[in-house]
């Protein structure tokens, strides 16, 4: 274990903790653009700078490992100017439409812009003037907003491994591309877009769907496959508008692109709405009441029932629904009507 | 006649561009050609391919030397062969008005030659050359009668400084890497030379690529290396040839490969071709190119020594600082230590260029005055003009003015008014040169070569860079100096690598030395050196113009008027400040206030 | 799952997700993992970043495939020959883990003699992976300190799947990779619930908790707790269920949320059987292919309408939260089976809805294993159980003091070969093997319902090699026949070397291209799970 001060206060932290982390564990706030405690330090923002006692420079508190006795100090009128000045400096080349812009409220370059107060900017000059290109269902780039933060082209290498992003140009021209500017590897999992810290990437089924005002959270469980992703369903009245996953759940945030994208089933105009019911063999389908629909089946269960014996009856339930839906299912059938005919489809 | 006659052609990259190849081959068809009658010429002759030994300007330079008597020649070119191999080779009468002057010989005895000392002597093509010049006893030194902590001590104590920029001190950077415990350890060169006007790393590796070749051996043993890389910019096909070349010849001759002079130690050397981006001579980002990634550079800490290449403690010097080890090891560290000042050891390779009578690769003694390079080394100012500054440290060095000329030449001493060592480029500067344009100059060039990772250095470099375009355009705004200041230092201080954090040094440099030119293009609009076309007004003097009708063809708005044969005019209306008649002109007759 | 539980006792992933980070080697066999389940598979890639060693058993060259230290391309139905060849370079090299044999198996004797026959070279010869690959494979998985086994479908759904399972059983068992961390047995669970399907008795055979229906105590149990007289007699499995159908002795069927008239193996066999029954119901969200036959159709919820709880892949019990008010008349499925439990049975209150935490509170009540679970503990994150009390943090990895069998050890099952059901010949010479890609889930009936699921993924395909397209003469996208012993369907050719030759691959989501017309219903004759992997084709331009 290492000792150092930080702010003046000591902690104890693991050997190969950062000053960033070892800050984070004494509940001091540094801020960052483009780190995620998932993925490796970046160190390309140098919003995270502090100032360790006989370094010459500020460094990045993200990248700097914790040393035995290392004091550091977080704030101070030096290092506010410098990260002042690099915001100012990211906002000098941010296409300012906060108003119309799809990250807006969830931002973190706006949040940064408020907290040193940057109206006026000291910087102003010429702007990126990407053109859009987006040949995808999914991803939606704006590029003119993006930070080059790099987070997306590390979660796509890190997390992902298909590498689908990398770094093109230099200088003020640097820029975030796919291969020669196209889909190449793209698996759409999106976790580009949930690590984006601007409105730079979104998902293109969000556009247009209400962003803060009015949006409901619900903290839930996806119903693909087996992994369990937990996911937070953003909705907007009764419509589900966006799929997302918190950092700190056991997926860690990671989605695929079905339950990040697949969402827009659960709107659908297909979904059936009433009970359905062929009055005799062979007929046509016929809108029916609750009441009469399940009579119905009561009645015709228990006929057969009588007739055969319980065992001419059976039910498959659902590897789609819940646990209390397959009880009660099951339920139905042992208790119910009284036999051991009820089985799932898992088996495909 | 029995005497014997060595003719050495300079075969740089400089002496090549000057027309070297050809006057080396005219050379061998004349010598080999029937014609000349003298046959102890064929037998006693010998024609050598030589390296830069520096003074470019003056290629192709050719010795003739006859008995250990040289006389050297300059400007030569094919077509003046025949005379050289008739007058002196053949009849003993060297070509007296070919030959270099008084100021050659200055620019040479002035400098202190260690790594330089063999380019322009021995064949870089040949090893028994460099074997003939104590090649490889080092190595052979080194590997087989000391341990790798002693060569270490060694380099520590000769005081060895790293000659890619940093000046880090060599040995300590060295001991650091061997003390982590690892599988494996890399040492790389560095030969991606990628400051403008700076070829001090190529003339090396041309002129005697077995130097280098024998430093990194020497290093690889100290830390326990296997695997060496040289990291060379792919723009250097002559260097890259006779690297291969050389590295084949020490792989044949046993000093690459296993088993080195008999030990256990191996040690084998890769070249990897840079593809010409400025920031992968910062180490972290050419340890990324190594390894396949974008050449984009990586925090410190972690040094590369401690976690480099693969993650492996990794040692990168620089070109110039594995030439010098080959001589520490063979004179000892005492003789090391005792060449430079106080704190900087040796010498140091400089490429001299800029407004200057003598330009050149120069190496001179760590701790030598401004001055004398400038004045006894470089001969003055072109033109007898006034000196102004002069910049160091290729392209964030900073501007080192009038003032400070007495100042020693060393790490220290540049730091300590705001410049630097870097690489060693030296660029004078004279009364013509605008300052505002110097540093803007300069900074389009890091602008440009920003990796774009971190957010000061790839938009900050840009905004300093457009303050100082509108301030040599006459939109200068009060202020902007110290806008200029404040970005300057918030750069510097808080950009990822060494390049986002020098770039601002033009800027701060002459800012602080020539605030006053500054201050004339924002408030009185007018630039001093009258190199600023936006704040010019052009005009033609009558007296001097002749009507040719040169400019008025030149200007591309037609703001110029003029009968044929008849002195012309420009409406100032209409003028765009291009500068296109002022060049055009072939009679000064346009003239810039 | 059979044949886990007859091995250790019970049948789930034996340890968790987060823990394949921290393996030392991984053998994933019959298992597509980064597109089946993405979020698992990122675990994978993260244990190779930090350098364990994956080998991959496939016979396509799966996306994974990229990431393996070792593949082995076995031809489709050969895996437990694969896996009892590995097993035999294990002990011929004497890398297994004979204290854990000793302390912790029975069975052991009769297991080593019967993987005898299974030399390198015997398992070269049935399954096409070089006897040194076999080799590599063997040293890799036996010489690391953790190494865990990843399976899906590829190994269930054959006709000697259980015997498939039994042998990845050995195979941790022999290295003694079973019951501690970061390794195990860990069959990778395809739909959301499955594992909660089957924990809460959706089952033939057992109550919720794997309580077998036949063993009159836990009946007794369960009727006291019902206040029911129950059937001591096992019922149908689903496969069992199609033929009961078309024999006439089944009669009435009620399907939720379930779509097998797609995803049934041989669907004009299933699709005619329910043709059959006198009276079908289907409860669903869409009108589904089986929705269609039905006699009444009752409109369900999705999960996004809902309380109530899922069980992932990993044991881990989730809360499933409402987020959305329902469309039109669409009432709570658990309400719609309520109504009809109250109707059928007369009893109980019609008025009154069940409340999803109270049922879990019943089923936790029968239960022990989950016996410490209740929502107020679920509410801020799952639970993996066992987890018996309620101060139990849950358990992320199984068996770690004994075997939930009798004596607490686990089983040694010898498994012999058994070749696939049905094999190539002159008439149907290709091996057809099913499967889901990335863009679309099961039948499809929620990803082909979202436009960018379906821009990206619009159309059936099939993947064939490029040598067997050369024979074939067919160019990418022309379309083909595809036609079995069962049927017959048109899709377009996707030619990749992703399929070795002579074997093609069809994606089961596309309805007008059903892969399960041709897939064959061949059962495992213990589990009864069809043979969806395996079946013989005839391909024609």
């Amino acid at each position: 274990m290492i000792n150092l001060t930080i702010d003046g206060k000591s902690i104890e932290v693991a050997e190969g903790t950062t000053v960033l982390e070892a800050a984070k564990q004494l509940g001091i706030k540094i801020p960052t653009l483009c780190h995620d405690d998932r993925l490796k330090p970046f160190g390309a923002c140098r919003l995270c700078i502090v100032e360790i006692a006989g370094m010459p420079k500020p460094v990045t508190s993200c990248t700097t490992p914790a040393t035995a006795g290392m004091s550091v100090q977080t704030q101070s009128a030096r290092l506010y100017r410098l990260r002042k000045t690099t915001v100012e400096l990211l906002l000098s080349d941010h296409p300012n439409d906060c108003m119309t812009c799809i990250g807006t409220g969830e931002c973190v370059l706006q949040e940064l812009a408020y907290q040193y107060g940057i109206r006026e900017n000291r910087f102003a000059g010429a702007m990126r003037e990407h053109k859009r290109v987006d040949h995808n269902p999914f991803i939606t780039r704006d590029q003119n907003k993006c930070v080059m933060c790099g987070l997306c082209v590390r979660v796509c290498d890190e997390v992902q491994g298909i590498g689908a992003i990398g770094y093109a140009e230099r200088g003020f021209e640097a820029k975030v591309i796919p291969p020669f500017g196209h889909d190449l590897d793209c698996v759409f999992c999106g976790q580009c877009i949930s690590v984006c810290p601007t409105g730079a990437l979104s998902g293109s089924i969000w556009s247009g769907k209400p962003r803060m005002e009015g949006v409901k959270f619900t903290d839930t469980t996806c119903t693909y496959c087996g992994c369990g992703c937990n996911i937070t369903l953003r909705s907007h009245g009764d419509q589900v508008i966006r799929v997302e996953s918190k950092s700190d759940n056991h997926n860690r945030g990671w989605l695929c692109v079905k339950g990040r994208f697949g969402f827009d089933f659960i709107n659908s105009t297909d979904r059936l709405t009433t009970p359905l019911i062929r009055r005799e063999k062979g007929g046509h389908f016929e809108k029916a009441t609750w009441d009469e629909a399940l009579d119905h089946i009561a009645k015709k269960f228990n006929e057969i029932k009588e007739k055969n014996g319980p065992d001419a009856l059976a039910g498959l339930s659902s590897a789609r629904c819940t646990n209390e839906e397959n009880y009660l299912f099951q339920k139905l059938f042992r208790a119910g009507i009284g036999t051991n005919n009820v089985d799932h489809c898992a088996r495909y | 006649m029995s005497s014997e006659i060595i003719v050495n052609v300079c075969m740089g990259t400089g002496g090549i561009a000057a027309g070297g190849d050809l006057v080396m081959e005219e050379f061998t068809k004349q010598f080999e050609a029937a014609g000349i009658e003298n046959a102890t010429v064929k037998e006693k002759c010998k024609l050598h391919k030589v390296g830069c030994r520096g003074f470019c300007a003056r290629d192709v330079l050719v010795d003739v030397n006859v008995d250990g008597a040289v006389s050297t020649y300059q400007y030569i070119q094919p077509e003046m062969v025949s005379r050289l191999i008739q007058d002196h080779v053949v009849g003993g009468r060297p070509v007296k008005e070919w030959l270099v002057g008084d100021d050659y010989h200055t620019f040479h005895d002035n400098q202190t030659k260690i790594v330089l000392g063999d380019l322009g002597k021995i064949n870089p093509e040949s090893i028994n050359d460099y074997l003939g010049v104590d090649g490889y006893k080092a190595a052979e030194k080194a590997l087989t009668t000391m341990t790798p902590a002693e060569v270490i001590a060694t380099v520590k104590e000769s005081g060895l400084r790293g000659r890619g920029g940093g000046g880090f001190p060599t040995g300590l950077k060295w001991s650091f890497c061997a003390a982590n415990k690892s599988d494996q350890y890399y040492i790389i060169c560095n030969a991606d030379e990628g400051d403008p006007g700076a070829f001090m790393d190529r003339s090396v590796v041309e002129g005697n690529p077995h130097a280098v070749i024998e430093g990194m051996i020497i290093g690889a043993y100290a830390i326990g290396a296997s695997i060496g890389y040289v990291y060379i910019r792919a723009e250097y096909p002559l260097a890259v040839d006779r690297l291969h070349m050389a590295l084949k010849a020490a792989k044949e001759h046993g000093y690459l490969g296993e088993k080195l002079f008999g030990t256990d130690f191996n040690f084998k050397i890769k070249v990897k071709l840079g593809a010409g981006a400025f920031v992968c001579g910062e180490e972290t980002a050419l340890i990324a190119s190594i390894e396949g990634e974008r050449g984009m550079p990586r925090a410190k800490p972690p040094f590369p020594a401690n976690k480099g290449l693969w993650g492996k403690p990794t040692i990168i010097n620089n070109v110039e600082t594995f030439a010098n080890l080959p001589h520490i090891l063979n004179k000892g560290a005492a003789w090391y230590a005792s060449i430079g000042s106080e704190k900087s050891k040796g010498t140091k390779v400089i490429a001299l260029t800029g407004k200057i009578r003598n330009t050149g690769l120069i190496e001179i003694p760590m701790g030598m005055p401004l001055k004398d390079i400038i004045f006894n080394i470089g001969g003055g100012i072109e033109g007898n003009r006034l000196f102004k500054a002069v910049q160091t440290g290729g392209p964030s060095g900073g501007c080192i003015p009038q003032q400070h000329i007495d100042l020693p030449v060393d790490y220290e001493g540049l730091a300590s008014v705001g410049s630097m060592m870097g690489s060693g480029g030296m660029v004078v500067l004279d009364e013509t040169d605008c300052m505002v344009n110097i540093s803007k100059f300069f900074l389009e060039f890091t602008q440009s070569e920003s990796c774009g990772k971190c957010v000061p250095c790839r938009i900050g470099t840009k905004r300093l860079l457009e303050i100082l375009t509108r301030i040599t355009e006459g939109e200068g705004k009060e202020g902007d100096i110290e806008l200029l200041q404040e970005l300057a230092e918030d750069v510097r201080d808080s950009s990822l690598c060494g390049l986002g954090m020098s770039a601002p040094n033009p800027v701060l440099s002459t800012i602080k030395y020539f605030r006053h030119e500054y201050e004339a293009h924002i408030k009185n609009k007018k630039c001093p050196a009258k190199v600023c076309n936006k704040l010019l007004t052009f005009f033609i003097r009558e007296d001097m113009c002749v009507g040719c009708g040169m400019c008025l063809r030149a200007c591309p708005v037609n703001a110029i008027s003029g009968e044929k044969k008849m002195p012309h005019k420009v409406d100032n209306n209409l003028c765009i400040q291009c500068g296109s008649c002022f060049d055009a002109c072939k009679f000064s007759a346009v003239l810039k206030e | 799952m059979a044949g886990l539980a007859t091995k250790f006792g019970s049948g789930a992933m034996t340890n968790s997700v987060a823990e394949i980070a921290e393996n030392e080697a991984m053998l994933v066999i019959g298992s597509n993992t980064t597109e089946n389940h993405p979020i698992i598979s990122l675990r994978m890639k993260e244990a190779v970043a930090k350098g364990a060693k994956l080998i991959v058993a496939d016979p396509r060259k799966i996306p994974l495939v990229k990431f393996a230290t070792l593949w082995l391309r076995h031809r489709p139905g050969t895996d437990s020959t694969l896996l009892n060849s590995i097993m035999n370079v294990i002990l011929a090299e004497g890398l297994e883990d004979k204290k854990f044999i000793k302390d912790r198996t029975e069975g052991y004797e009769e297991f080593v003699k019967s993987l005898e026959s299974f030399t390198p070279e015997y398992g070269e010869e049935i399954t096409g992976v070089p006897a040194e690959d076999i080799k590599k494979a063997a040293r890799i998985f036996a010489s690391a300190n953790n190494a865990g086994i990843y399976y899906a479908m590829g190994i269930t759904q054959h006709v000697m799947g259980t015997y498939n399972v039994c042998a990845v059983g050995n195979l941790a068992m022999v290295t003694g990779n079973v019951g501690k961390y970061a390794a195990g047995v860990n069959p990778l669970r395809g739909q959301n619930n499955v594992q909660g399907a089957c924990d809460m008795g959706s089952l033939p055979n057992v109550y919720p908790g794997y309580q077998k229906v036949d063993i009159p105590a836990i009946k007794q149990k369960f009727e006291t707790a019902w206040g029911k007289t129950l059937s001591g007699n096992v019922g149908l499995t689903a496969s069992e269920m199609t033929g009961a159908m078309l024999d006439g002795t089944l009669k009435g069927l009620y399907v939720f949320g379930e779509n097998p008239a797609l995803s049934d193996p041989n669907t004009t066999h299933s699709v005619k059987a329910f043709a059959a029954l006198d009276f079908l119901v289907v409860q669903d969200i869409f009108m589904t292919e089986t929705a269609q036959l039905a006699d009444v159709v009752l409109p369900g919820t999705t999960f996004a309408e809902k309380e109530g709880t899922f069980t992932s892949s990993e044991r881990r019990v989730q809360r499933v939260r409402k987020a959305i008010k329902s469309p039109g008349e669409v009432r709570l499925d658990l309400d719609i089976i309520d109504q009809i439990y109250k109707r059928v049975s007369g009893e109980g209150d019609v008025n009154q809805s069940p409340n999803p935490s109270d049922l879990f509170d019943e089923v936790a009540a029968l239960w022990p294993g989950i016996a410490g679970i209740n929502y107020d503990r679920l509410e801020k994150e799952g639970l993996q159980w066992p987890c018996p009390t309620a101060d139990h943090p849950g358990t992320k990895f199984l068996f770690e003091q004994s075997f939930s069998r009798e004596g607490g050890k686990a089983l040694f099952t010898p498994v012999p070969f058994v070749a696939s059901d049905e094999l190539p010949d002159k008439e149907y010479p290709y091996v057809l093997t099913t499967g889901r890609e990335l863009f679309h889930y099961h039948t499809g009936t929620m990803t082909r319902r979202s436009t960018g699921l379906n821009r990206i993924a619009p159309e059936a395909f099939v993947e064939v090699n490029p040598a067997d397209a050369d024979v074939l003469g067919v160019g990418q996208g022309e379309f083909l026949t595809v036609s079995s012993r069962r049927g017959s369907i048109k899709l377009k050719a996707k030619v990749s070397k992703i399929v070795p030759p002579n074997v093609v691959f069809i994606p089961f989501h596309y309805k007008e291209a059903a892969a399960n017309l041709l897939t064959s219903d061949a059962m495992d004759p213990i589990c009864k799970i069809m043979e969806a992997k395996v079946c013989a084709v005839r391909i024609e331009k």
